[in-house]
């Protein structure tokens, strides 16, 4: 009995090993998965974003290159951000029998994102460089940061 | 030329190049590749790569893809699903390939290179007479 304890020990051993091994090759010690978010064509959430803020604003940027910018439909309704497009594949009437390769996945999409805090609707604004949305939401007077000035006495 | 449009290295996970200097972590940009009658045209997604910041070249027949996006979004990150790194991924050309006349266009994210066939492996109809 206490051979086979080892035997898990010694496999318990090895996979620490190798997760080791996974940290270590990540400098910055983040998920690997994190880098690997392309291709996505399976169901699942499209596209993915990041999300920061500073004092200001909340900062939305999507990743969702090959959109038609006049197909890009952004809204937001009270503290929630939609955004909704179409990839199309590749342009013109291309026979499926001419592909050699079909990795990029295309279709519509639909994402509702909920945001932490209220934002000023009338003022959002949004920008597509490079493939990549950036949508600026101004916070409002509301959800600000107030500066309160100490009393020294 | 099917069979011989085959990618060389394929990198399916985010990887570091062999560098002394720093570890440059990259992915493979996902690739349409259609055949048309006058070549291969080959679609790349490259988010975040600014024309400035893509290189396409080849080298000994290989067809050299590799980008660095950079985008600064301001403010503190509040929320994560990805991460911008840099696009590497190289192909290997079949000789019918005409090296010289490749041309590649970038928009919206999207590369598209348009890869043309050499002047005497075009398809030519040869009529039949029968007489």
């Amino acid at each position: 009995m206490m051979a086979d304890w080892n035997h898990w020990q010694t496999l318990e051993r090895l996979r620490r090993e190798i997760d080791n091994v996974f940290n270590e090759t990540d400098a910055r010690r983040e998920p690997v998965f994190r880098t690997a978010f392309l291709p996505g064509r399976a169901a699942r959430r499209y596209p993915l974003i990041n999300l920061s803020a500073d004092t200001e604003a909340l900062y939305v940027e999507a990743l969702a290159p090959g959109v038609d910018p006049d197909m890009l439909n952004v809204s937001v309704v009270g503290s929630t951000l939609s955004i909704a497009g179409e990839k199309r594949r590749v342009a013109g009437d291309v026979q499926p029998e001419a592909f050699h390769r079909s990795e990029r996945a295309t279709g519509k999409f639909v994402r509702h994102i909920a945001l932490p805090m209220e934002v000023d609707e009338h003022n959002v604004q949004a920008d597509y460089t490079h493939g990549l949305l950036t949508v600026t939401l101004p916070k409002t007077a509301k959800t600000k940061p107030k500066q309160i000035a100490v009393q020294v006495s | 030329m099917a069979e011989q449009t085959v990618v060389a290295p394929e990198i399916q996970t985010p990887n570091t190049t062999e560098s002394t200097r720093h570890h440059e972590r990259y992915v493979a940009p996902p690739v349409d590749i259609h055949e048309t009658r006058e070549g291969l045209v080959v679609v790349a997604d490259v988010p975040g790569v600014a024309q400035e910041a893509l290189e396409v070249r080849v080298d000994d027949n290989v067809l050299t893809i590799r980008g660095h996006a950079r985008h600064a979004v301001p403010g503190d990150v509040i929320y994560r699903e990805y991460e911008l790194v840099n696009f590497f991924r190289q192909f290997e050309l079949h000789d019918k390939v005409d090296q010289s006349r490749i041309t590649a266009a970038l928009q919206c994210g999207v590369l598209t290179l348009h890869l043309l066939k050499a002047e005497e492996v075009t398809p030519r109809q040869i009529e039949v007479r029968v007489g």
